[in-house]
């Protein structure tokens, strides 16, 4: 469980998150999604402790993450960029702080070989690709079998199998009752992993709401119809309350009406259509109308 | 890799700070070019008296009759020790910069997220390495170095007064140094500027005060950390320069220093 409220961070004058409140549950993965450079990883260094908050609290497990006496045992964190030693092994790595909670070396091992870090433990972190690194910082998460996981961009750098392990980690870490708080800047990757949403754009909450809901309510539904009696058809729609735009000869788009009430009411006044097809928005599309505005704001303060 | 299955546990510890002290210690050892460096301080204190001395007792009989008068038999016993302060001086601030360049803090903070447990453990891991290795080190270099000198009989005997706090000296000088750099480190938090504080504070500073009025040089050079330090490991007493004792306690009071304002920044900062 992570609770947010009125959660505020300047860096100078720049405000980075502006205002944040909400909470993040147990037993579902929360996507954290936001374009990048809205606030998303300083959201979570400002959950660890790792920067003070200008104004605002927020607590982990009904505590503010420095007051935990085993911090690690109640979340286990991945990092944006990379938080490791270069010179150090993996399993050095794990090792040394798995030591600041007592924990046993074959927990480290047991972890190395649940990230598929085996072959490599014993080598320099610095000679690892992107994917390695990201594997161990899964591990890193991990190690305190923690109450709360949060892992920032866990996918990045990632092959096909990489990704799909960790949507099937984060299912299994939500089905076990833990919280799972995950960033991306990628919808249609919070789609398939995420039971709910948290959208921020330039350090505001956009929404707070699941999948489900955010899909249903953000994306435009788009009728695209066709018919060689095209100035009738665009009267009848627009005398329906449609708006209506031309895509080229006796094509359109409609919006506001669904694909069954164009149909009827092209038949009702006898129309021939040669094309009827709804069209919904993808959700990159959707996340995209949702953080526009955000990011128009952005280039116009940008520009002056 | 294919199925999905975390390994839960049975125990939970809590964060100690004997267990940040071995988290700190694993760290140190785990590093290789931390190894190589205590390797390469441990060899120059060692080796360069043993060099000092063969070479000065070979070329003695060249000597002036004023050059054998006033020669120092502790000078070339101590000699490694000055150039491995370089070696621990760096390693000191290497010790807390590193985990900056790198990112590691994030991890090492949100371990430990009250963040002093650290800068402790830090200190009194490397402070004990360094004297474990240096006492050893300059201690042979003194026995090595003597009994190369004796042949023409201007060795220092272990029980000459002075001697034996000169020779612990240097490796408690040198144990200083270690914590005074974790504290510059701490501060700085960037290995350039680190080494740059250190390399300004012990090696440029000193030498800068002898364009001062001759007066203003005598008051104040004493108190800087080298020339306060140096009086610890230094048989005379010179003038214009510190006691033994009160030099010790300048260079320790210098070191308190900058551990009390690493330790105010490290918890004040974001990381």
């Amino acid at each position: 469980m992570i609770e947010a409220r009125g959660l505020t961070k300047d860096y100078g004058d720049k405000r980075a998150v502006d205002g944040l409140s909400f909470d993040v549950k147990p037993g579902i993965v929360t996507g954290f999604l936001g374009p990048n450079g809205s606030g998303k990883s300083t959201t979570m260094r400002l959950i660890l402790g790792l920067d003070r908050p200008t104004a605002g609290s927020v607590t982990v497990n009904g505590k503010p993450y420095r007051r935990h006496a085993a911090p690690l045992h109640e979340v286990g964190a991945l990092l944006e960029a990379r938080s490791v030693h270069t010179g150090r092994s993996a399993r050095n790595h794990l090792l040394a702080l798995a030591q600041t909670h007592g924990i046993a070396r074959s927990r480290v091992d047991e972890l190395i070989d649940v990230v598929g870090l085996h072959e490599v433990a014993r080598k320099r972190a610095g000679q690892f690709s992107l994917g390695m690194g990201q594997r161990l910082g899964i591990a890193t998460a991990l190690l305190g079998d923690p109450q709360t996981v949060m892992l920032d961009e866990p996918v990045n750098g990632l092959d096909p199998e990489g990704i799909r392990w960790i949507r099937d980690l984060l299912k299994a870490l939500a089905g076990e009752g833990r919280t799972v708080f995950v960033s991306s800047h990628l919808m249609s990757e919070m789609a398939l992993t995420a039971d709910h949403l948290i959208v921020i754009g330039r350090g505001r909450l956009i929404a707070d709401t699941s999948v489900d809901d955010f899909v249903a309510g953000a994306s435009k539904k788009l009728v695209h119809v066709r018919s060689p009696q095209a100035s009738a058809l665009r009267d009848l729609l627009a005398g329906l309350g449609a708006s209506i735009e031309e895509v080229d000869g006796g094509a359109f788009e409609v919006s506001g009406l669904t694909a069954e009430q164009v149909g009827e009411a092209a038949a009702s006044q006898r129309i021939v259509l040669h094309e009827l097809t709804p069209h919904l928005a993808s959700l990159e599309e959707a996340f995209m109308d949702l953080t526009r505005d955000e990011l128009e704001f952005a280039h116009v303060e940008a520009a002056t | 890799m294919s199925s999905v299955a975390i390994p839960s546990m049975e125990f939970r510890g809590r964060v100690t700070q004997v267990r940040v002290i071995l988290s700190e210690w694993t760290k140190l050892r785990s590093v290789r070019s931390t190894r190589w460096s205590l390797l390469v301080a441990t060899v120059l204190t060692i080796g360069f008296p043993i060099l000092a001395s063969a070479v000065i007792s070979s070329h003695w009989s060249q000597r002036s009759p004023d050059e054998r008068a006033n020669f120092n038999a502790l000078d070339p016993a101590l000699i490694g020790s000055q150039i491995a302060q370089l070696a621990i001086g760096v390693l000191g601030v290497l010790a807390i910069s590193a985990e900056y360049s790198t990112g590691m803090i994030r991890a090492t903070l949100t371990a430990v997220p009250k963040r002093l447990p650290v800068l402790w453990a830090k200190t009194i891991v490397f402070a004990t390495v360094t004297f474990v290795l240096m006492l050893p080190s300059v201690l042979i270099a003194f026995f090595a170095s003597q009994s190369i000198l004796s042949a023409h009989h201007v060795s220092l005997a272990w029980s000459h007064p002075g001697v034996a706090r000169a020779v612990i000296g240097a490796a408690l000088y040198l144990t200083v140094i270690a914590i005074l750099t974790i504290g510059l480190g701490t501060i700085v938090r960037s290995t350039a500027g680190g080494i740059s504080a250190f390399a300004a504070i012990f090696f440029v500073l000193p030498p800068l005060m002898f364009t001062l009025p001759t007066s203003w040089n005598n008051a104040i050079s004493q108190y800087l950390p080298s020339e306060a330090g140096r009086q610890v490991f230094a048989l005379h007493h010179a003038a214009h320069t510190l006691t033994p004792l009160t030099g010790g306690l300048v260079l320790a009071g210098y070191c308190a220093a900058a551990i009390a304002i690493a330790a105010v920044l490290l918890v004040r900062r974001d990381v």
